[in-house]
């Protein structure tokens, strides 16, 4: 067992773990789509990229490429709630929460590629 | 190309993972934290922590120490104390992330990394013709400051990085790409350029045989075109390079006991060789007389044996001494075991009637100790010695000895004019045939043009390419045109170039020293000696069609399109 393989394998289900969790709920409801939950999953989903950098294979290069496009849906919903919330001053209106809530739907597909990308990863490694 | 900026890229990344990740952490656990406590209203309510944003926005301008000081409200003590613990938090991870970037900037692998990419880089823009040079010692730096002066490029590889940093300060017209490397893999090689088009050439003049055979090897699998001059100082490693195929390998020991066997025969056409074969530009060596006789041969090594093999070949078998201590060396020769350096084994081998020494061990100070007690005991001897380290030359200067064979500049003479002007050996070849009185004449024939300096050598191909005007006036005029072209002043044709020409070669006949109005033919080859000044003219004549007008017939031709709407 390689520890290093552990993170790794540990950021990527939990950044779409954390993802799924945010977006799951219906989509035009603000309460049910708590803000600590995209706070958490914009962080892990961060570190996971940073995990990414610096492999030269082309899965690696895939890796990174849905990691970042994951990092930019979370940020959008993101910006997309406090620019709502603190300059348009609207407050979670249901289409607002519904736009950020499709943000971070598209980021979790990618998260989702991610994970996808990860379990084949495992089982072209024969033994 | 890129797949090495990439390295570099991910190698910078890689190693930034850890800070970065830090930082994120960071961020996020103060952000957190704020978003958490509990802030407090002017008049001492408590209210709702600070949203996210806020949060995000007073952590970013803290933690970059922009200490920007608009903040929403006045803190309450929960945030405060939290907040100083953020501050040290993102101070101690900024100084991580700076310190780390540093780091990496020394680190001995991204540094040479982005030098390979610098040197791949070069390579690839070179658009000229440029050969690669292995080793740039005595020898190897000797060559490359004549190349500059030639005006041809090259790459220089070297295990040793002195070397290199001192071409880097070294005064040279070009850039010149230099590698730190081992020549002896085949990767280097290919780094260096040596399957890149415009690669001519490549030189092994490493001072180690073995390498310089390794390269000549790696040259002939990777790039068979290319022409690999290979320095060889035992006759081993000469004939296994011979074998596959190495197209000039120099053997400096040989080379010079040759030249010895030359002078002795024929003073001026050792002279004349002397002439031609060393840098351009430098001061004419002196005329040497070497007699024959008697001679004393100090050191039966590799140089010592190819010395005797000369004489014997003169007839001079019975008049050659041999002092050396091994005791298993010559064959019927008389000979002496001892170092040769105290007086009496000089004595014996009758230094007294004898002509002529050579102190020709492997050992500088020896030889200058056996040079020294020959002199002493017979001062009229004509004394020949081995230098193998330049950081003698002081030494060897002061004692003046007759002949001074100096092993790099050797290799580094016979390597350049191999490069520069490929038919000068053949020319020497004809040389040695010819009697001392065709050399002396020559020698005279050279003696204005050079001006008491070496003259420059070149060789000129009439051909489509090299002297496009020449070759198409050749192939459509009417009548012949005599050589005498190249060596008229294309400014007044009344005056001659400062030039002479050496040799014709014309469908593998050669014509030693063509006269002025022989008639020329495209694709002649042709070898001269003269300026530099001589060659640039030279050069203009034979590529520039009213130059060569003007030369021919005498007019002056105007060939714009507007001169000559206004001269008709």
């Amino acid at each position: 067992m390689n520890l290093e393989k552990v993170v790794f394998g540990f950021f990527i289900v939990l950044a779409a773990t954390l993802n799924f969790g945010f977006f799951i709920g219906d989509i035009a409801r603000p309460e049910l789509h708590h803000i600590y939950e995209l706070f958490a999953a914009i962080v892990v989903n961060l570190i996971a990229t940073t995990l990414k950098f610096g492999d030269r294979t082309q899965i690696g290069a895939i890796h990174l490429a849905t990691s970042l496009v994951a990092d930019l849906q979370l940020i959008a919903a993101a910006v997309t709630w406090g620019f709502a919330v603190h300059v348009l001053g609207l407050g979670m209106t249901p289409e607002i929460t519904a736009s950020v809530v499709s943000l971070s739907g598209g980021a979790l597909f990618a998260n989702v590629v991610s994970v996808i990308l990860l379990i084949a990863e495992t089982l072209m490694m024969r033994r | 190309m890129s797949v090495i900026n990439d390295s570099v890229l991910f190698l910078v990344l890689r190693r930034m993972r850890a800070p970065l990740i830090v930082m994120i952490l960071i961020y996020a656990i103060s952000i957190f934290g704020l978003v958490l406590i509990p802030g407090v209203t002017a008049d001492g309510r408590p209210s709702p922590p600070m949203s996210f944003f806020d949060a995000f926005y007073f952590i970013s301008y803290t933690a970059s120490t922009i200490g920007f000081g608009e903040i929403p409200n006045a803190f309450s003590y929960g945030q405060r104390f939290w907040v100083t613990v953020c501050i040290y938090l993102t101070v101690i991870g900024w100084t991580y992330s700076i310190l780390s970037i540093l780091n990496l900037l020394k680190e001995e692998g991204l540094q040479r990394a982005l030098a390979n990419n610098r040197f791949r880089r070069k390579i690839n823009n070179l658009s000229e013709p440029f050969c690669i040079i292995c080793g740039v010692g005595e020898t190897g730096a000797l060559i490359c400051k004549t190349l500059d002066q030639v005006q041809m490029r090259f790459v220089v590889i070297d295990t040793r990085s002195e070397p290199l940093a001192e071409l880097e300060l070294g005064d040279y017209v070009a850039d010149v790409p230099a590698l730190h490397a081992d020549a002896q893999l085949p990767a280097t090689l290919l780094m260096a350029g040596l399957r890149h088009n415009n690669c001519k050439a490549v030189l092994a003049v490493t001072n180690n045989d073995e390498a310089n055979l390794a390269i000549a090897m790696n040259v002939r699998l990777l790039n068979p075109g290319i022409p690999v001059i290979a320095r060889a100082e035992h006759a081993a490693t000469a004939s296994n390079m011979e074998s596959f195929g190495t197209n000039f390998i120099v053997d400096p020991y040989t080379l010079y006991a040759r030249r010895l066997a030359l002078a002795m025969r024929s003073p001026p056409s050792y002279r004349l060789v002397e002439w031609l074969t060393r840098v351009p530009g430098t001061p004419q060596p002196e005329l040497h007389k070497p007699p024959t006789g008697k001679w004393i041969i100090c050191g039966y090594g590799h140089f010592g044996r190819a010395i005797v093999q000369r004489l014997d070949s003169m007839g001079l078998h019975d008049n050659v001494r041999i002092i050396d201590p091994r005791p298993t060396s010559p064959d019927d020769h008389i000979s002496i075991v001892s170092a040769g350096t105290e007086a009496n084994p000089l004595i014996d081998a009758g230094i007294k009637d004898a002509v002529g020494l050579v102190a020709a061990s492997d050992n500088d100070i020896n030889n200058l100790s056996i040079a020294i007690t020959a002199r002493e005991l017979n001062p009229d001897l004509f004394i020949v010695m081995r230098q193998s380290s330049s950081g003698n030359s002081q030494l060897f200067e002061a004692f003046d000895a007759d002949l001074t064979m100096i092993t790099t500049q050797t290799v580094a003479h016979a390597c350049l004019s191999y490069l520069t002007t490929p038919m000068l050996s053949r020319f020497i070849r004809e040389v040695e045939k010819q009697p001392a009185e065709w050399a002396a004449e020559l020698l005279d024939a050279l003696s204005p043009v050079c001006s008491g300096l070496v003259p420059f050598v070149w060789t000129t191909r009439i051909n489509r390419i090299k002297t496009p005007a020449l070759n198409n006036a050749l192939l459509h005029a009417e009548q012949t045109i005599p050589l005498s072209v190249m060596m008229t002043s294309n400014r007044n044709r009344d005056i001659g170039l400062k030039l002479v020409p050496l040799m014709l070669e014309r469908a593998g006949q050669l014509i030693l020293r063509p006269a002025a109005d022989m008639p020329l033919h495209s694709g002649d080859k042709i070898i001269w000696a003269g300026t530099r000044d001589a060659w640039n003219e030279q050069k203009l004549t034979s590529s520039y069609v009213n130059a060569l007008e003007y030369v021919i017939t005498g007019h002056s031709v105007t060939g714009s399109w507007l001169g000559k709407y206004l001269n008709s």
